[in-house]
């Protein structure tokens, strides 16, 4: 039986994307769908047996389309219809492994931004294995820039110790049923306010392991991070 | 797919690049997994080619030795997992009498096309070959030098004349190790001797029949073929001691890379009627026989564990730069980069 799990998060519609009409992971990097390259990282991994991407409810059947155009064998894609935050969407996956009875204590996700393009192997594989380990992962890479904490938004509250700190990527994994047990303990507020799976972990009591990410795992966000996806592939820039 | 690839941008230096692979149902993925450092590698990354070649031929990823492992095969011809080696050559084209390494047209990964520092190797079922089992990944790593040594001997048992009973090899490094016991496996029947300039290294060829410094070669060896894998500034003066050294009509095999043309003494060449073959890279056909040799003759792989120099787990680029800086400090023996 199948045991991990890739879930790409693309249920966001981009509303910081500026003026596009399409949702950001829908656009083209280097000839192809940005989401399309992430799928395929994980397609030929071979630590994921399956590959569950979550789109915006009115974007499944185009998500659909582009996968059976670019990627020959679609036979461990599955494309879901994500919900109305990020944890409900995590969650329409794993009530799909449910559903399926293929959810158990050793059923590992792997999580991860479907605009996060440039994500490498040795990063996918050490999420699998620090998630059988440990239970849960997160990928982060250290801050170079130092943080600065207020409260207020007008004068500085606190500044933490930049050794202690990092930035969060993608992906996050975890042992799915716990991860749904969690969840459920939480009322509608905390449901609210914990918007990263992670930080239910950690609220929880578990233990969530580092796995090093890298800086050119970029979240394609703003227009700027386009420009910076296409120079990081070598494309003229004035290319569209 | 933006695969991710590691590049030498200008000597010494490393940069991480991407590039965008499309799965198709022809190509197949392979995660290389061991890669070993060649001299031609370390000519780049020290910047001893011209400055011509370098500014034409970087960025580029470097290495053409390694194994990895079969991740996405679309043609069903391996299994996702199977060990596999990589043969850097890449013809372009086919030629009836012309070997695939030796047309012009064909391409060669780490000279010219990226070669096997990535994240994955797109190619063709064509262009690998799988790893026999219980083979040690280290030694697999290098067996396209070993091919390139088994390309020379091949050619030299097509043409050199009957008379084989000495053989001298002159090089006492890596590439002189290995055709020295290419041909005591290949040719039971003839003597082997190695010449060299370092005793201690010399004292490593303990399959072959003799060992000499080159400065203290006994008068009465005679020697019927020789294999020069020196290369460098020493190629002339090797060349032309064999062309002494050697008897009328006898084969010299060149496997030594110069940068510069090498003077030799052709008048002797003549004189004594001397076959001299050039030998660089390989094809299909080597890595086949190579990696046949290997389960036939389980021993020849025991001896090219003893070249396994070093072997540097790799994570980051600073990683690699200190495995290529490694690699400029050792004596003898390859340097094996286990890719993470």
């Amino acid at each position: 039986m199948s045991n991990v799990y890739g879930v790409v998060l693309a249920g966001g519609i981009g509303s910081r994307m500026g003026n596009v009409e399409k949702p950001k992971q829908f656009l083209e990097l280097g000839g192809k769908p940005i989401i399309i390259h992430t799928i395929e990282k994980f397609v030929i991994h071979p630590g994921v047996d399956e590959v569950l991407v979550l789109s915006p409810k009115a974007w499944v059947s185009y998500t659909q389309d582009i996968i059976r155009k670019f990627i020959p064998d679609t036979k461990r894609i599955q494309v879901l219809a994500g919900g109305a935050t990020r944890n409900e969407t995590i969650m329409n996956a794993v009530r799909y492994i449910e559903e399926k009875g293929a959810l158990d204590d050793e059923t590992i996700i792997v999580t991860h931004d479907s605009v996060r393009p440039f994500l490498t192997h040795r990063i996918l594989e050490e999420n699998i294995q620090a998630a059988r380990r440990y239970g849960a992962c997160d990928t982060v890479i250290p801050a170079t820039d130092t943080i600065v904490e207020s409260r207020d938004s007008a004068q500085i509250t606190n500044i933490p110790n930049r050794k202690f700190m990092y930035q969060g990527q993608t992906p996050q994994s975890f042992r799915a049923k716990q991860l749904k047990l969690l969840y459920e303990e939480l009322d509608g507020e905390e449901k609210e306010i914990l918007t990263d799976a992670c930080k239910i972990m950690v609220l929880k009591g578990v233990h969530v392991h580092l796995v090093r990410g890298e800086v050119s795992n970029i979240k394609i966000t703003y227009p700027y991070d386009i420009t910076v996806a296409k120079a990081l592939l070598g494309m003229d820039l004035e290319e569209k | 797919m933006l695969n991710t690839i590691y590049q030498l941008v200008r000597p010494r230096q490393f940069e991480v690049a991407f590039e965008d692979i499309a799965l198709d149902k022809e190509h197949i993925l392979v995660r290389p997994t061991h890669l070993s450092i060649c001299n031609a590698d370390q000519r780049y990354y020290q910047g001893k080619r011209s400055e011509d070649i370098l500014r034409q031929k970087l960025p580029m990823a470097l290495i053409h030795e390694g194994i990895g492992k079969v991740v996405y095969d679309p043609t069903g011809e391996f299994q996702v997992g199977e060990r596999v080696v990589l043969i850097p050559n890449t013809p372009c084209g086919e030629d009836s009498v012309i070997g695939e390494n030796y047309l012009r047209s064909s391409k060669f990964r780490g000279s010219s096309m990226n070669g096997l520092m990535q994240e994955y190797v797109q190619t063709v079922g064509d262009r690998m070959v799988r790893v026999p089992e219980g083979l040690n990944d280290l030694v697999a790593a290098f067996t396209e030098m070993v091919t390139v040594c088994y390309g020379a001997v091949s050619r030299f048992g097509r043409t050199a004349h009957a008379r084989r009973e000495a053989i001298g090899v002159w090089g006492d490094g890596n590439m002189g190790y290995i055709t020295a016991l290419l041909l005591k496996y290949r040719f039971p029947e003839s003597k082997v001797y190695v010449f060299g300039v370092t005793e201690s290294k010399l004292s490593d060829f303990s399959f072959a029949d003799g060992t000499y410094l080159v400065s203290a070669i006994p008068k009465e060896l005679k020697i019927d073929h020789a294999f020069e894998c020196v290369g460098g500034n020493a190629a002339g003066q090797v060349i032309n001691q064999i062309i002494d050294l050697i008897q009328p009509e006898g084969t010299i095999g060149i496997l030594g890379v110069s940068e510069d043309p090498v003077p030799i003494n052709t008048r002797m060449i003549l004189e004594k009627g001397l076959r001299v073959i050039g030998t660089s890279r390989s094809g299909r056909e080597e890595f086949l026989g190579v990696l046949q040799l290997y389960t036939q003759q389980p021993r020849v792989p025991e001896y090219l564990e003893k070249l396994i120099g070093g072997a540097i787990r790799i994570n980051e680029i600073k990683d690699m730069e200190a495995a290529f800086e490694m690699d400029i400090h050792k004596i003898m023996g390859k340097t094996i980069l286990i890719w993470d």
